[in-house]
């Protein structure tokens, strides 16, 4: 089964199945998010739990992050055997004529995604890492009230943040369109060559940036306290 | 028709070549493409200059051997067919066209158009063909049940001629489609059967040797495939290396 892994099949299945684990975190977090535009209650206590409970800090997100570092890792590896495959470069190329745009880039959208997950390591899960196990407050409290929901909030007063956070999705969208129903084919199943795992796939590359889009707009327009 | 050629001139595998700008001039919209470089050619025989060296043989669409990357596509504009049956009307008066060979690192050129497509027959030999007595004793192949659906499958597999344009094509110069149709004929039919397991793991171990690259599912290679293999063959193709590695 090793020696699966090394062949050039074994690492698509390899991507297929990390990106299946996060297409499938996209979903969790995006829930949790959405709890923060219709209940501050809500979302303060899911975001307390997510955060706190040894179950998801001490197994679920080691294996988030290793999913994720994996996914970056052999994307990169991948390419660079790619580009030593091609030789020499055409003169004229015309991709446009046989594939999509989405599908020829997928290296560039995962970089501007991977640029923000960095961002977003050194914005938020950095300073919360310090706040529970450095500093050793884990109770979720500020000021005598939980801190989450103000603390997003917060975060999404500056319309920098909210406009690198926008462009950021719009890729993460573009990376989906195609890495969908490529995650299906890599998997050796010919479901996403199917109208309907197509639609459903462009529907959730769609529905899933734009919600987070949509949080952070509200935010920054009508939370902006 | 008269056009301006942008072709890709290399005196031999080692030397570094560059596209040379060609002019041609009262071309018939109903020649092939390859016809209108005959005419190129015999233009540059009576100048005295060296021809252009491309790959032909059946002129009919069916032997794989004639390539070229015209106008940044393989096998040119149209679809569904090779170079030997790209029609001139599918360009217009006063055009430039550029011409190249198939570019991958497995393909290297042996001069001008001409590529080096011999990693593809070192896959096959890796494990594209059924082992069976042929003495004499062979046995009748209709007394094997196969479904239609099957059958029909394998028939669209096994028209893949094997010309490498999916290689030319693919933006990561994999060879998948190939494999894919060459592995599929063989696992959609009982005769392929025994030799399953052996088949996918060599060939695409000597796939992955002969440095061709990762497929990334754009489809293209589907698209400019002249015999219209599927991506289906891939999904195949990858099924079967995952049973034979359990």
């Amino acid at each position: 089964m090793s020696g699966f892994f090394k062949s050039s099949i074994g690492r698509k299945v390899a991507m297929a199945l990390s990106a299946f684990f996060l297409m499938f975190f996209l979903i969790m977090h995006l829930s949790v998010n959405l709890l923060s535009l219709f209940s501050e209650d809500a979302f303060n206590t899911a975001s307390h739990f997510m955060g706190t409970n040894p179950l998801v800090q001490f197994a679920l997100q080691p294996v988030l992050i290793i999913g994720v570092v994996f996914h970056f890792v052999m994307g990169f590896i991948l390419e660079l055997k790619n580009k030593k495959a091609q030789g020499v470069a055409y003169a004229k190329n015309n991709g446009a004529a046989n594939s999509t745009w989405m599908s020829r880039n997928m290296i560039y959208s995962g970089i501007a995604i991977l640029a923000f997950i960095i961002l977003h390591f050194i914005d938020f899960w950095i300073p919360e890492l310090n706040t529970k196990y450095v500093v050793g407050d884990m109770s979720g409290m500020y000021n005598g009230e939980m801190r989450y929901f103000h603390e997003l909030v917060e975060k999404f007063h500056s319309p920098l943040r909210v406009g690198a956070y926008v462009i950021a999705f719009v890729f993460l969208g573009l990376h989906l369109a195609h890495g969908f129903t490529s995650a299906f084919q890599s998997m050796g199943s010919t479901a996403g060559r199917k109208k309907a795992l197509q639609n459903f796939g462009k529907a959730y590359s769609i529905i899933i940036p734009l919600g987070f889009i949509i949080i952070a707009l509200y935010h920054h327009l009508f939370n902006n306290h | 028709m008269n056009l301006t050629l942008k072709i890709w001139r290399q005196k031999d595998s080692n030397a570094k070549g560059q596209m040379v700008d060609y002019k041609v001039t009262e071309i018939s919209e109903h020649m092939s493409f390859l016809e209108m470089m005959d005419v190129l050619n015999e233009q540059l025989v009576n100048s005295g200059e060296e021809p252009v060296a491309f790959d032909h043989d059946c002129r009919e669409g069916i032997c794989g051997m004639c390539s070229m990357y015209i106008n940044g596509e393989a096998h040119g504009p149209d679809r569904g067919v090779t170079t030997c049956q790209l029609h001139m009307r599918m360009f217009k008066d006063g055009d430039t066209i550029t011409i190249e060979p198939f570019r991958a690192a497995a393909f290297p050129v042996i001069k001008d158009l001409i590529v080096d497509r011999n990693s593809f027959e070192r896959i096959q030999q890796a494990g594209g063909y059924i082992s069976v007595n042929t003495s004499g004793n062979t046995q009748d192949a209709n007394s094997l049940p196969i479904s239609k659906h099957a059958a029909d499958e394998a028939m669209d597999a096994a028209t893949c001629i094997g010309c490498g344009a999916c290689v030319a094509t693919c933006k990561n110069s994999s060879a998948m489609l190939f494999v894919g149709a060459k592995v599929s004929q063989y696992a959609l039919l009982p005769q392929g059967q025994v030799e399953a397991a052996d088949r996918v793991k060599n060939m695409v171990a000597q796939m992955d040797l002969e440095g061709f690259g990762n497929c990334t599912n754009t489809g293209a290679c589907e698209v400019e495939c002249p015999k219209g293999i599927s991506l289906d063959n891939i999904a195949r193709m990858n099924r079967e290396l995952m049973k034979a590695s359990i």
